[in-house]
């Protein structure tokens, strides 16, 4: 039983999964925002007079929630074969993420007092304006940490996006590896990297949770 | 359309074993996570420090590094440093699932304990309970109920990445999907009926889920409608938040 390292082999794999890191950070923060914005977009709608909003908009993200990313992602890449996999990814993560993150922001509107509601009726002001100076402020300070935990699982699950050829992190370890027939560094450092770099922000979410009186 | 619908039926053989690897690989997947999950949780409220310490690295170690690169690690790695003997595939998916999902499980026990009145404990030593008798006639009877809605989301978090196991040539669902797209071009149907098996699946374990907390909070003489057995789960991810 041995454990077959050789920091020589990490040294060369190193920059290439750095390189791929780089992707795996964008694919993260446009996926995110993407996520951030239709989740908003979708518990807005979800809170809709009229049922023939509601129920749809319902259906489709407790669908988009209930089913798996992998098959999603090579799903979505066979609709769209001529575009870039990173572009289509990255719309992928966040559509899927938003299934969760509409979620949040619902969870964060029902907290807003109804006392709010009706002090805005009172005031007879306009369905956008209740929502954009008295509902959304406050619904969305509370949902910031629960978006920042979501960033976090995001990060985590972007090496799904290598199933669909983009070259994230994972997938040049995977390559090296098959080019090599060694896979022990470059799988390692890459689990490395994941976990150096998504534990000190939980602990920043934690903290960040705590100043908001979670 | 017809040809995916002909060959679908004409292999519904494969379809039902690919159905059933997804289910053994979720069914044994959650409960190894089940028993890491009670393991680590309690392990985490221990008074030494030693104990406090394992449970929290092994928790922060599979929460941090991702899913999929545990897989891999375990599906290309550990063969290469113990050549004697050939880890089965599915099981590589079934340690990974495990492991991963019961460090989330073990914050969701670790939490649903701390939510228990501290009075309840006091009171179960003013009895004079032994340990293991405040924890299972006090402690737990209260905190179950509270555990299941957040491991029922990790339950379909689990099944959903289960088509993962087709990157480790395992026979499962989506590889004989795959393989039935392959043979008819029709990648529409092929992934939408994929998609809506899936959806089916995660229904059924969330209504099996449902009964399951009904259950627990009748013993504890809180009763649901059975409007409340059809909801579905909140959707979002335990153990991520909190």
């Amino acid at each position: 039983m041995t454990f077959d390292w050789s920091w020589e082999r990490a040294q060369e794999v190193l920059p290439l999964l750095l390189e791929g890191f780089k992707i795996t950070l964008l694919a993260t923060v446009f996926g995110i925002a993407l996520a951030a914005a239709l989740g908003l977009a979708v518990a807005v709608a979800g809170r809709a007079p009229s049922r023939l909003v509601r129920a749809p908009v319902r259906a489709v993200t407790e669908f988009v929630r209930s089913t798996p990313l992998v098959v999603q992602l090579v799903f979505a890449v066979a609709l769209f074969p001529g575009t870039d996999p990173l572009y289509v990814g990255t719309a992928v993560l966040g559509i899927h993420y938003a299934g969760y993150t509409s979620e949040v922001y619902r969870a964060g509107i029902d907290a807003v007092p109804r006392g709010q509601w009706e002090a805005c009726t009172a005031l007879s002001m306009s369905g956008r304006r209740t929502w954009q100076a008295v509902i959304l402020p406050q619904a969305i300070r509370n949902v910031l940490p629960a978006l920042g935990n979501y960033a976090i699982s995001m990060f985590k699950e972007t090496p799904f996006l290598a199933i669909i050829t983009v070259s994230e992190m994972v997938r040049q370890a995977r390559e090296y590896g098959a080019e090599h027939f060694y896979y022990t560094e470059a799988f390692t450092l890459a689990g490395l990297i994941f976990l150096a770099a998504s534990y000190p922000t939980s602990l920043l979410v934690r903290s960040l949770e705590k100043r908001l009186g979670h | 359309m017809g040809d995916f619908l002909t060959a679908f039926l004409d292999n519904m053989p494969d379809v039902r074993s690919g159905l059933w690897t997804t289910l053994q690989a979720t069914l044994y997947g959650a409960a190894l996570a089940f028993v890491l999950s009670f393991l680590l949780g309690l392990m985490s409220g221990s008074r030494l420090l030693p104990v406090r310490g394992v449970s929290r690295v092994f928790v922060e170690f599979f929460r941090g590094t991702s899913l999929y690169v545990q897989l891999f690690w375990l599906y290309y790695v550990l063969p290469t440093i113990n050549t004697d003997y050939e880890i089965e595939p599915l099981l590589c998916g079934v340690l990974a699932f495990g492991m991963n999902y019961g460090a989330y499980g073990s914050e969701v026990v670790r939490g649903a304990l701390g939510a228990v009145p501290k009075a309840q404990r006091e009171a179960a030593i003013a009895l004079n309970m032994t340990p293991f008798q405040r924890l299972r006639r006090v402690v737990l009877p209260q905190a179950w109920p509270q555990m299941i809605p957040p491991f029922a989301n990790l339950l379909i978090q689990l099944l959903k990445c289960t088509p993962l196991l087709w990157l480790i040539s395992v026979q499962d669902l989506m590889t004989v999907m795959e393989q039935l797209r392959d043979r008819t071009g029709e990648t529409v149907p092929a992934y939408l009926t994929l998609l809506v098996i899936f959806f089916v699946l995660a229904y059924a374990l969330t209504m099996l889920m449902n009964m399951l907390e009904a259950a627990a909070k009748a013993r504890l003489g809180q009763h649901t409608s059975a409007r409340g057995l059809l909801r579905s789960r909140s959707g979002q991810i335990a153990g991520v938040d909190r």
